[in-house]
């Protein structure tokens, strides 16, 4: 499979009153046609700003972009805002959190879809509206021919999101961006999205990128998986991998925090402390006001993404040797398997 | 739809009865005798006692309002002037072209020239258009309006003598005896009261309208649009401005109603024979059915326009239900 997304030392800077507020710090990864990727990490930890920085959608006064995004060998962050609207909606489509305030609320939603539609294709009106109808059929809209004409809201917070993915799926990009998709909606209702999301990658081959804090998503739709903490990888590796033998104390605590049934309440929340400041990031590593195993080096030097000597696809950053890791991984897996029913 | 307009006509009428019961008290706050004022300066004792029974004065409060309302809804008359005797509707609808030449005319200039600056230092913030919008609005809202009116008066229209000082003209078919009319003329003789009276309004209006379209900007809908690949005149116009300015036309529906009332200052500056001066001499002459009658008919003009305003919003924002 050929690569679709390469992104390489991806940084974005928010200049702001209080000072930079360094968002993105050095992101790297790659997505296959196809492939589903996945990107978790706490609130404030620079998910969103990547995918915006890719999409070149950031406010161009504040940010400031280093690094590549190439899209099939392109180089977005040197397109052309011409060229970025040709790609934008046509070739990498994008999906927001919240369906509530995503759609415009004085706009038919059948028009807001055939908007997108004639932006990049060369297509009558009726024939744009043909194809919206049968988008929003496409994800499960009931009676799509009657609801293209109401307003968004007149549905319910799970509807607005599947017309969010009818719109971004309807001129087939190769690329969809799904910023916490589901974040927003009650459980069986994320379900159901995420279970749509699935059967259209599988039938048109859309690669996603999926952002999310919840590392169950994770795990059921993911191929590869980016940690992130404090605008930094902390760990990336393809998502089998990644649970079986994760290697950072960050995603250990990730693990730890998965909500479990029969899991008490103190436990729940594993990882003590908040995530620090982006305007002053802590010296060396990032999590080491917060890690249980910090020793010297952590607070002296910033750890780089490097592969695990075992295993060339599994990159970690962090100092700790290798033996206690793969010791703590497995303590870590141990106690979650016990708590398991 | 209509069981929205039943609702809406039904409240304008409470609401007039309400105005109409609180206009009519003046008759009994005011510290004068009517009777004696319907005479006259050099007024009879016999006269007064006419006078007290031709306008009801001897019978209990409640019914003198009921006749009052009865003559106003049946006769649809708002009776005759104290001081003239003339018909008091007919001195209305003479005054009241030219208070709506001044408010309408005012209204379009506020929003020709807070529209663009709004928008504009909105997308530009702390450009120099909107910091020399800020100072703008600073002047605006707290220059007092007669005071601007004054000045205007005296550098534009008495100094520089490039616009008329005072005066009103007729806009279709003047009176014989007229010097003027015309729609050049009418609009040459209003160019200063309508900068006067659109002032404070443009200022406010242009501080509203760049909040609205700054939070705008940053909707969640405004991204999805750009994401869609939406080039960016097309974003403003179809996502950004749509959503900004419906507010401000509920708000320009309100504030149509208390310019009414700013009216009254302009009119006297620039001697304008609308309904503001006709107030301010009819209140000098205790002439009280006549301060009834414009209070009563601005009310109205006001009932009217917001019921306007209310059903044009619904049409416009899909998300006020009508039913
Ligand atoms: N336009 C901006 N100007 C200044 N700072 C910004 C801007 N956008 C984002 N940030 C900052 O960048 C950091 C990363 O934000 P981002 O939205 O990417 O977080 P996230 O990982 O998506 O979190 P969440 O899970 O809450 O969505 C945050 O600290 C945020 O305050
Ligand atoms: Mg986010």
């Amino acid at each position: 499979m050929a690569t679709l997304l390469e992104v390489e030392d991806l940084r974005t800077y928010f200049t702001t009153d209080d000072g930079i507020v360094k968002a993105v710090d050095g992101v790297s990864f790659t997505l296959k046609e196809g492939k589903t990727l996945g990107i978790v990490g706490e609130s404030g930890s620079g998910k969103s700003v990547t995918c915006l920085t890719i999409m070149g959608l950031n406010s161009k006064k504040s940010a400031t972009s280093k690094g590549r995004a190439l899209f099939r060998g392109e180089d977005l962050l040197q397109a052309s805002n011409q060229r970025l609207r040709e790609i934008r909606g046509n070739d990498i489509a994008m999906i927001f959190q919240d369906p509530m305030t995503s759609l415009n609320p004085v706009h038919r939603i059948g028009d807001q879809i055939v908007e997108g539609i004639l932006l990049h294709r060369d297509v009558s009106k009726k024939e744009a509206r043909r194809r919206a109808i049968d988008a929003l059929k496409e994800v499960g809209i009931p009676r799509a021919d009657r609801r293209a004409d109401d307003y968004p809201h007149q549905f319910s917070g799970g509807m607005r999101q599947r017309v969010m993915i009818a719109m971004a799926l309807v001129n087939e990009p190769s690329l969809l961006i799904a910023d916490e998709p589901t974040t927003a909606l009650d459980v069986t209702t994320q379900a159901q999205i995420l279970e749509l999301m699935h059967s259209l990658q599988r039938d048109y081959g859309t690669a996603i990128v999926m952002i999310t804090h919840d590392l169950g998503v994770v795990a059921e739709i993911a191929d590869d998986v980016v940690v992130m903490y404090a605008a930094r990888i902390a760990e990336r590796a393809p998502v089998g991998k990644l649970f079986e033998e994760p290697l950072h104390p960050y995603t250990w605590g990730l693990l730890g925090s998965l909500p479990r049934l029969e899991a008490d309440i103190d436990r729940l929340v594993q990882i003590p402390g908040t995530p620090p400041s982006l305007l002053s990031p802590p010296r060396g590593c990032r999590f080491n006001p917060r890690c249980p195993y910090v020793f010297d080096r952590c607070k002296e030097e910033m750890p780089e993404l490097v592969a695990s000597p075992r295993d060339s696809e599994h990159l970690q950053s962090c100092f700790l040797d290798d033996v206690t890791k793969q010791r703590e991984a497995e303590r870590t897996l141990a106690s979650f398997a016990t708590e398991v029913p | 739809m209509f069981r929205y307009l039943i609702r809406r006509l039904l409240w304008a009428v409470v609401l007039f009865v309400a105005v109409t019961m609180v206009t009519y008290m003046i008759f009994f706050v005011i510290p004068a005798n009517p009777a004696r004022l319907a005479c006259g300066q050099r007024a009879t004792e016999e006269c007064v006692r006419n006078a007290e029974a031709r306008l009801g004065l001897d019978r209990p409060i409640p019914v003198q309002y009921a006749k009052f309302l009865q003559r106003l809804v049946i006769d649809r008359s708002l009776g005759q002037s104290f001081t003239n005797r003339q018909d008091i509707n007919k001195t209305i609808l003479d005054a009241a072209p030219v208070t709506a030449s001044l408010v309408i005319g005012g209204a379009i200039l506020w929003m020709l020239v807070a529209l663009p600056i709004g928008i504009l230092s909105a997308l530009r913030p702390r450009s120099l258009l909107d910091r020399a919008a800020t100072v703008f609005v600073l002047f605006g809202i707290s220059l007092p309006v007669v005071w601007i009116g004054l000045v205007l008066q005296y550098v534009v229209g008495y100094r520089l003598a490039w616009t008329p000082n005072a005066g009103y003209c007729d806009f279709i078919d003047p009176a014989e005896f007229a010097t003027c009319g015309g729609p050049v003329d009418w609009a040459y003789h209003l160019i200063l009261p309508w900068i006067t009276f659109a002032l404070l309004f443009c200022a406010i209006y242009v501080r509203m309208i760049r909040a609205n379209v700054m939070d705008t900007l940053g909707e969640d809908y405004v991204r999805t649009a750009r994401a869609k690949g939406a080039p960016e005149p097309q974003v403003m116009r179809s996502h950004v401005l749509r959503n900004a300015l419906l507010p401000v036309v509920t708000m320009l529906g309100m504030d149509i109603g208390i310019a009414l009332g700013g009216a009254i200052f302009t009119e006297a500056i620039f001697g304008l024979p609308g309904l503001g001066r006709l107030a301010v001499q009819s209140l000098n002459t205790f002439d009280l059915p006549m301060i009834q009658g414009t209070v009563v008919f601005a009310t109205l003009c006001i009932i009217v326009f917001n019921i306007v305003v209310d059903v044009a919003y619904a049409f416009i924002d899909p998300r006020i239900r009508l039913d």
